[in-house]
């Protein structure tokens, strides 16, 4: 019977598990365009995405990259809150309910996959928010920055001066705002609000108390329109009609549906992207790290020949695997983090180079076997110690618990994740990888 | 074998010397704080120059915009870089450079820090450099269970930080580099890679305390000799990476995989050249302390 041993069987797992890599780091679509004399053949070799059920449970997966927003394009903006009027013991509410309101006015804005996120530092309470492959950074930041204070307010007659008396009916009583037109007389742009029950109920009893005297409607401390009520309205409709264009009521509905922002913000950081220079600097850093790695490659076979020619299979696999795991995550990829990456792949053959320098000294005393499995035994301790400092500084810098004291930027996170984890993968294939590998190899070469 | 050791104070003058020079350069130029620190407005534009950008800076200025700096960066790509600015002012500086080149600007990024977001910066990195230190020190302290390798490992990740600032205030006045977030991220990765290398040796170390004890000096020697073609290797094969990034690699990256580099540089001389020289020097300091009371004793009970 044919006796397979272990060595063998793991390179086996390892041939599988590069396999199942391979198929998830490829891109979605290969175009493929070869010409040898008549033979042309061009055609995209799409990838199949992973899409079936078992049971009850659906499994979708279409491994796809994901890029951050100075890779794929976007706006990054950084919000300061003014929490001057508000209570110590209520701020860390109000920061709550101004994220939700803003993450409410973003989602409506149509922007897919947004991160809204509060960071609070030496008394400083910023909101950040993300907003991948945004065109009009402008109109987003104008729709989120605006408080959007919605109150309704009888006006004395007795007086002449405009002071007004704020009745209890508020934006907090809408159910729903939308951009309608004056269907009477000018066509314009108005908003149509519709009251909560609750709120419908108020604006009857406050238009029934107010028949024939005007009331204001006042939106961030401005009035932005002053009907006079011709009679008690009941049903819990009411329309704001103003002078606005269409974009202006498209987004002041926007913010009414959302709520208003418990407090005011305003803009204190913005990076925004175009998507071009991001496929730029793709292109870009994926010629670097070609170029790269060639050299590497290239550097260990003449260093250490047919053992470096172990190492770059390792490495290879170790390249593949990386990548397939950023999609399995997945990693949100950025400039800083492909960087991670390639510096990565320059630190992944230390292991191997610790080893087969340690290998050197071990023949001198050893067959070739035993100073192998020696070598690989003795550097395991340098490895992991000396890989454990790294770690550490990966964590503090990706900050993964969110602590306030430390950045929570984006780039520098995504340096750290790729970084971490090209440490993580090279321990496994610079170890375990390529000492199978190098067992198999071995022994074949002593049967020969 | 090579009587490394023997040297050491060579090793300790050139780094002192390039940690004068780094001095010297901070000192007279300071460093060059990016847009991150200072507060301020990136942008980058794309347009087919015909006028030097001198001279767009200077009618630039006429118009009343307030102009810091023009830099190509790529091809047809220049970085403009103003004061603190909003949207509409930075839109009516497009309008007049399409009206100055007579053809149309495309706007590639924008980027505007307010003036509060450096300080809170420089205070995150000064914990995230204290922590990391901190924990490194206490790791290698409980690894080696000597307070001795801890203190020297931790002086040489010193000695490199500084070096990289040094280097960066000089390439600041001379080549524009800037100081920014990336330089941040990059200095943490210098201390990871420091200790990194400093523990394979001080690895070597250990083993031969372990299994042949001795003079330290003498282990020392041996653990250098034997870890230097493996750490000139790795060396070599995580510059390959960078150099390529940064000839290869968009102008965001440019600096930051720089200050890796020289990160890189900086922490393999200092794993044998400077940790262990400290570590070595340490002990004889230690021991000469040590015979020193015991002179001290003897004579005492000599009385």
């Amino acid at each position: 019977m044919l006796q397979i041993s272990t060595p063998v069987k793991k390179t086996l797992l390892i041939l599988v598990l590069t396999i199942v890599a391979t198929f998830i780091s490829l891109p979605n679509k290969i175009p493929l365009n070869i010409k040898l004399g008549k033979i042309n053949i061009k055609k995209d070799i799409v990838r199949p995405n992973i899409n079936f059920k078992i049971g009850k449970y659906e499994i979708k997966k279409n491994f796809d990259l994901f890029l951050g927003l100075d890779l794929a394009g976007g706006s990054h903006l950084v919000f300061e809150a003014d929490i001057s009027n508000i209570k110590p013991e209520d701020v860390k509410n109000a920061l709550d309910s101004l994220r939700d309101v803003i993450e409410r006015r973003v989602n409506l804005f149509g922007v897919s996959e947004p991160v809204v996120q509060t960071s609070s530092f030496g008394g400083k309470n910023r909101i950040i928010v993300e907003l991948p492959g945004i065109k009009d950074t402008k109109e987003a930041v104008n729709i989120i920055g605006k408080t959007a204070q919605l109150v309704f307010a009888e006006v004395p007659q007795s007086t002449e001066s405009a002071s007004f008396k704020l009745t209890n009916l508020t934006g907090a009583d809408l159910s729903s705002a939308r951009v309608g037109f004056d269907q009477q007389k000018s066509g314009k742009p108005v908003i149509q609000l519709q009251f909560s029950k609750e709120g419908g109920d108020k604006f009857e009893k406050i238009t029934s108390e107010n028949i024939g005297k005007p009331l204001a409607i006042i939106l961030d401390s401005q009035v932005v329109s002053a009907p006079i009520v011709q009679e008690t309205i009941s049903g819990g409709q009411a329309v704001i009609s103003g002078t606005f264009t269409l974009d202006e009521a498209k987004e002041l509905s926007l913010q009414l549906n959302a709520g208003a922002l418990p407090v005011s913000i305003n803009l204190v950081e913005e990076r925004t992207v175009e998507a071009v220079l991001g496929t730029e600097s793709v292109n870009k850093s994926i010629r670097a790290g070609v170029v790269g790695l060639l050299m590497v490659l290239i550097f260990m076979i003449l260093s250490y020949g047919w053992l470096g020619v172990i190492a770059d299979l390792g490495l290879i696999i170790f390249g593949i695997m990386t990548l397939a795991l950023y999609k399995l995550i997945p990693v949100v990829l950025t400039l800083p983090g492909i960087a991670g990456f390639l510096l990565s792949v320059g630190m992944a053959v230390d292991s191997n180079i610790l080893i087969f320098e340690r290998y050197k000294e071990e023949k001198l005393k050893r067959n070739t076997t035993d100073a192998l499995e020696i070598s690989f035994g003795r550097a395991w301790d340098s490895i992991r110690d000396a890989n454990i400092a790294s770690l550490v500084t990966a964590f503090i810098l990706a900050n993964p618990f969110e602590w306030s004291f430390l950045h929570t930027s984006g780039p520098v996170r995504g340096f750290a994740i790729t970084l971490a984890l090209g440490i993580g993968i090279s321990l496994f294939t610079g170890i375990y990888v390529s000492r199978n590998l190098l067992r198999v190899f071995v022994k074949e070469k002593k049967n020969d | 074998m090579i009587k490394w050791m023997k040297y050491r104070f060579v090793y300790l003058g050139i780094s002192l010397f390039f940690l004068f020079a780094g001095l010297f350069g901070v000192l007279r130029w300071g460093l060059k704080l990016g847009v991150d620190f200072t507060g301020g407005a990136v942008v980058e534009y794309k347009f087919k120059n015909s006028i030097s950008t001198e001279d767009i800076s200077k009618k630039l200025s006429e118009k009343g915009f307030s102009v810091n700096s023009i830099q190509k960066a790529g091809e047809d790509n220049y970085l403009f870089k103003f004061p603190p600015i909003e949207r509409e002012e930075k839109e009516k500086v497009t309008l007049a450079l399409e009206e100055m080149l007579g053809s149309k600007v495309e706007e590639l990024r924008f980027e505007n820090v307010g003036p509060s977001i450096g300080p809170e910066l420089i205070k995150k990195t000064f914990i995230a450099m204290l922590l990391s230190t901190v924990v490194i020190l206490l790791w290698v302290a409980f690894q080696f269970k000597s307070i001795k390798f801890g203190t020297s490992a931790i002086l040489a990740m010193i000695h490199d930080s500084l070096i990289l600032i040094g280097v960066f205030s000089l390439l600041g006045h001379f080549f524009d580099a800037e100081i920014d977030f990336l330089f941040v991220t990059a200095l943490l990765t210098t201390l990871s890679f420091s200790v990194h290398d400093t523990i394979v040796v001080y690895d070597r170390i250990r083993e031969y305390q372990k299994k042949e004890g001795g003079d330290l000096k003498n282990l020392a020697d041996k653990a250098i000799s034997e870890t230097m073609v493996r750490s000139l290797n790795n060396s070599f094969t995580i510059l390959f990476m960078l150099i390529a990034l940064i000839l290869l690699g968009g102008s965001t990256v440019k600096w930051f995989a720089a200050a890796l580099l020289i990160g890189t540089v900086a922490g393999t001389y200092s794993s044998p050249f400077v940790a262990v020289s400290l570590l070595v020097s340490l002990d004889e300091l230690g021991s000469k302390l040590k015979n020193g009371k015991k002179l001290f004793q003897f004579l005492k009970s000599r009385k």
